[in-house]
């Protein structure tokens, strides 16, 4: 499949890195040859320099023959003009665009056959959606959700005083009384596939599998605080902000947004009506104590800089502050970070990359697709969301009879409203949605890959 | 500096190159010849147990791979596959002297032409197909070839730095996103013109084993003839195709890929494309006025002199006629053909057309600069902006042409020739032409030259045919530092 990519930027970036490495043709358009230069280094794809909105240009970079047009410039107007152009030039053409203004979002749903979008992500709002749903579970580093909202796969973190810390994990369903199963853990900056016998230490982070109705059990019976979140704190006026408060506000939830720029302040303060916007440093403790941060029962670093949410985060910890969210715009040294209480990790980049993705592979193959594709811990496994269809194979037969590839773990089976959390015994049939983990290399891009 | 990598890429060059030597070796057998049987044997055991050798000591590379593992990588195994390249020559008895052998492996795989043999019709038939064979191998690439049939899925970026060092040009680019497609299709458009050479030369009752050893030399370019008299013994029809389709193989193989898309009208505005043309037509004119005394009919006249100007623009080095003995006028032209060369993204060699271009654009703004200092201008090629650091690059390597040149001239005049030879040795050689004039004129050969000049003429066809960095790089101490 052609897929031409407009703008090299951090989500462009990462997009060519994914899906050349998944063996699509790649073409992509930047109009600086600096980025150019060091992408076409790094990675098998042809690079078109220039204006990837202009008509010559698109056709240079084979517009005709491409699939898939995927805008990620800086530019939300930019992103449009190109893919209405493009679908102009290539009526076939299926195009995604990064939209990111908010007062576009309603325009662009309205008339996206006028702009001839297939798709339009906004990096902003999903974070500020995922943000959202943390904060309905504190205590969750990391939420997943398959098969409709039915099962999740959620990420916690083993603390020292935590029941979990020293427990083999076979023991786990009897502490928990429920059933979840662990499908991977974070040791040091490296996943593992644990065993029954595995010994969770403190500092480990588990990604566990569980339907959606045993989260509050899971959580109580760990002993981890659910009060519900009342009041939370947001550092930085950035566009996640403003969707995040957005949501809070329709909550119910108290809003508290410290932004330094009192211009943008006072634009805040008129599109948000009833949160409450302060002009002040959020990297400075006085000023968030004197904005109450003591009652807080979380806190969000929105600002545009990464070393900036760091500290801000950092420093809430050290009032502690029961759910902390930090926003990282770069990934790539996320190990570094591994260690450090920052609460729950969200990369705006990260959620439309596997957005788009899923897009993309749901095109390649669009019977038996993958429903929904996750990266879980930190980028070193793939959650991936496949339906038990006539077509696939072993239907009915139990699990341990089944030779799986190496690396993919079945974590999770939902049949009609109630999931399985699987053993060697269960089976799946079709109509049934069926949750994989995989680590390592190869990407399945239908479920039959996961057999031997 | 990943060694691992490298050693596993020339293994696997090797590896290409004794498959390639195979059908060389069942020829022989079929034909008798022992002899050759014996050399082609001998190098595949040799071959095979050097590439066997670091198969087994470049297990487990690292992946890091960069501008400088690529140019290095190209350079040595250019060099390598010279050396076990020339060794069935060497192994078969037909060239006792092993300089010599390396010396006209070199001259095969750079394309050149260049011989050391006095009687060519001597040589056994596996030994001719083989010596032709390696023109065409040399001619589009053996990494290109590689590229072309290793697994492309998951690649990373960095066999662009192997295409780059590897095919000729200023600005190396991709016609398709993925590496492997676009080296398919460039052998792909290569192997169907070699064919259709074939098929002509066929029909022009020439033998098959010539045919095939002539196509080959024209398809890379190269200019290794079976005959002594390199093409003049042959009719006039198979002289007029073979002139046709050297002319052909020195036009940019993406104009080949553009006419495919049907996107005639780009190739038709190609500034380098006319720019070739033009050279050719006006050299052929000029050449024919020059020399028209010399021969009886008009026909014949234009016929010597478009195949000498083919034959030396698109450094292929064939000749139907010893232009050695043409006026000082035309042998002047011939020269400067040398130094022009083919375009680029072609299997000839020169300075390249596309290049040639840019110096001059270059050197008309950088004029009206110092006219006009004031002035901002940017230089064109085909109505887009051509980068500075393409210009930067083109007027280095202008810089690098003329130093190793010199220096090349300096230490073969040791051996004293006549001036003219030695000037025109290294330029054919450098260029990968084959033939100069005088001493080592269109009749004559190289063998008068020491072991030492030969040794440097070796470099210099190398160098030539890599665009010199890959095997200055050699040269260089950063090149061989661990990271």
């Amino acid at each position: 499949m052609n897929i031409i990519i407009a703008g090299g930027g951090k989500v462009g970036a990462t997009l060519v890195r994914q899906l050349s490495a998944e063996g699509y043709d790649l073409t992509l358009i930047d109009s600086d040859p600096r980025v150019i230069g060091s992408i076409v280094e790094r990675y098998d794809v042809m690079a078109v320099e220039g204006n990837c909105a202009s008509m010559p240009v698109l056709l240079q970079a084979g517009i005709k023959d491409a699939d898939l047009l995927i805008a990620t410039t800086d530019e939300d107007e930019v992103n449009l003009l190109c893919c209405t152009t493009a679908h102009g030039l290539n009526p076939d053409l299926h195009t995604i665009a990064r939209i990111r203004n908010p007062e576009y979002s309603d325009q662009i749903y309205a008339l996206r056959e006028v702009f001839a979008l297939s798709l339009a992500v906004n990096p902003e709002k999903q974070a500020a959606t995922e943000i959202e749903r943390l904060l309905k579970y504190p205590g969750f580093l990391h939420r997943d959700t398959f098969a409709k909202g039915r099962t999740e796969i959620v990420e916690l973190r083993v603390d020292g005083k935590s029941k979990l810390c020293n427990l083999p994990l076979m023991e786990l369903p009897g502490i928990v009384k429920c059933k979840v199963l662990v499908c991977a853990v974070l040791r040091g900056g490296t996943a593992m596939a644990p065993s029954g016998s595995f010994i969770l230490r403190e500092g480990d982070r588990i990604f566990v599998t569980a339907p959606t109705n045993n989260l509050t059990v899971l959580l109580k019976n760990l002993g981890i605080i659910t009060r519900r979140v009342r009041r939370v704190m947001i550092c930085g006026g950035s566009r996640v902000a403003y969707y995040l408060a957005q949501m809070l506000q329709r909550d119910g939830i108290n809003t508290c947004m410290v932004e330094k720029d009192p211009a943008r302040c006072v634009q805040l303060a008129s599109q948000l009506p009833g949160v409450n916007v302060v002009c002040g440093d959020s990297a400075n403790l006085s000023e968030l104590e004197s904005q109450g941060l003591q009652d807080c029962d979380a806190l969000v670093s929105l600002t545009g800089m990464d070393e900036q949410n760091i500290i801000i985060s950092l420093l809430a910890s050290g009032q502690g502050i029961p759910q902390i969210i930090t926003k990282l715009g770069r990934t790539e040294n996320r190990g570094l970070i591994a260690n450090l209480p920052l609460g729950s990790v969200v990369c705006p980049k990260e959620l439309s990359c596997n957005t788009i993705i899923r897009y993309v592979r749901a095109m390649q193959n669009q019977t038996g697709a993958a429903i929904s594709v996750h990266t879980i811990a930190d980028g070193q496994a793939e959650a991936v969301e496949f339906l038990v269809d006539e077509n696939t194979l072993h239907c009915g037969e139990p699990l341990k009879k089944i030779k799986l590839r190496p690396n993919v773990l079945v974590a999770g089976i939902a049949h009609g409203s109630d999931t399985e959390i699987p053993n060697g015994d269960s089976q799946f049939h079709v109509g049934d949605t069926i949750v994989l983990v995989t680590s390592g290399r190869g990407v399945l891009h239908q479920l039959n890959d996961i057999f031997e | 500096m990943n060694y691992k990598m490298v050693g596993r890429f020339i293994a696997q060059i090797l590896s290409i190159e004794a498959v390639f030597m195979i059908p060389a070796l069942i020829l022989s057998l079929c034909r008798g010849e022992y002899g050759a049987v014996r050399g082609f044997l001998c190098a595949l055991a040799v071959i095979a147990a050097v590439a066997g050798g670091l198969f087994l000591l470049c297990r487990k590379a690292p992946s890091a791979f960069y501008a400088k593992e690529g140019l290095v990588c190209v350079g040595i195994s250019w060099v390598a596959l010279s050396l076990m390249g020339g060794l069935p020559f060497y192994f078969s008895g037909e060239i006792p002297n092993f300089v010599d052998a390396f010396f006209e492996a070199v001259s095969g795989f750079t394309t050149t032409g260049a011989s050391i043999l006095p009687e060519v019709e001597s040589l056994s038939g596996g030994i001719l197909y083989w010596r032709s064979f390696t023109h065409w191998l040399g001619g589009m690439g053996v990494l290109v070839f590689l590229l072309a049939i290793s697994p492309g899925k998951g690649k990373s970026g960095f066999t662009m730095h192997l295409l780059r060092a590897e095919s000729p040009g200023p600005d190396v680019g991709k016609l398709v996103p993925r590496m492997r497609k676009t080296a398919a299709i460039l052998y792909i458009i290569y192997i169907v013109m070699t064919i259709a050479d074939l098929i002509f030369l066929l029909v022009g009752k020439m033998p098959l084993l010539d045919a095939v050893c002539t196509a080959f030399g024209t398809a890379g370019t190269g200019g290794f003839g079976t005959k002594n008299d390199s093409l003049a013994g042959y009719s006039p029809y198979i002289q007029n195709v073979t002139t046709v389709f050297m002319f052909l193989f020195g036009i940019n193989f993406s104009c080949y890929y553009l006419l495919l898309l049907r996107q005639v009208k780009n190739v038709v505005k190609d500034e380098e494309l006319r720019l070739y043309v033009g050279i050719v037509l006006g050299a052929i004119v000029l050449v024919a006025l020059n020399v028209r005394e010399y021969y009886d009919t008009l026909g014949e006249t234009i016929r010597h002199a478009a195949f000498q100007v083919s034959s030396i623009i698109t450094t292929t080095g064939f000749a139907t006629t010893d232009f050695d003995l043409w006026p000082s006028f035309s042998k002047t032209i011939l020269m400067g053909l040398m130094v022009v060369g083919a375009c680029a993204g072609s299997t000839g060699g020169g300075l390249k057309c596309g290049r040639l271009l840019l110096l001059l654009k270059s050197l008309r703004r950088n004029t009206r600069q110092i006219i006009q200092p004031q002035r901002v201008e940017v230089v064109r090629n085909n109505g887009r902006v051509v980068p500075e650091r393409v210009l930067d690059n083109a007027n280095a390597y202008l810089a690098a042409y003329v130093v190793i040149l010199l220096l090349s001239i300096l230490l073969i005049s040791v051996d004293n020739f006549s001036a003219e030879a030695n000037v025109t040795a290294v330029l054919a050689c450098f260029n990968n032409i084959g033939p100069g004039l005088a001493e080592v004129g269109p009749t004559c050969n190289f063998g008068g030259y020491s072991a030492f000049s030969k040794l440097v003429l070796s470099l210099d066809m190398l160098t030539g045919r890599l665009e010199i960095f890959p095997i200055l790089v050699l040269f260089s101490k950063g090149a061989w530092k661990h990271r």
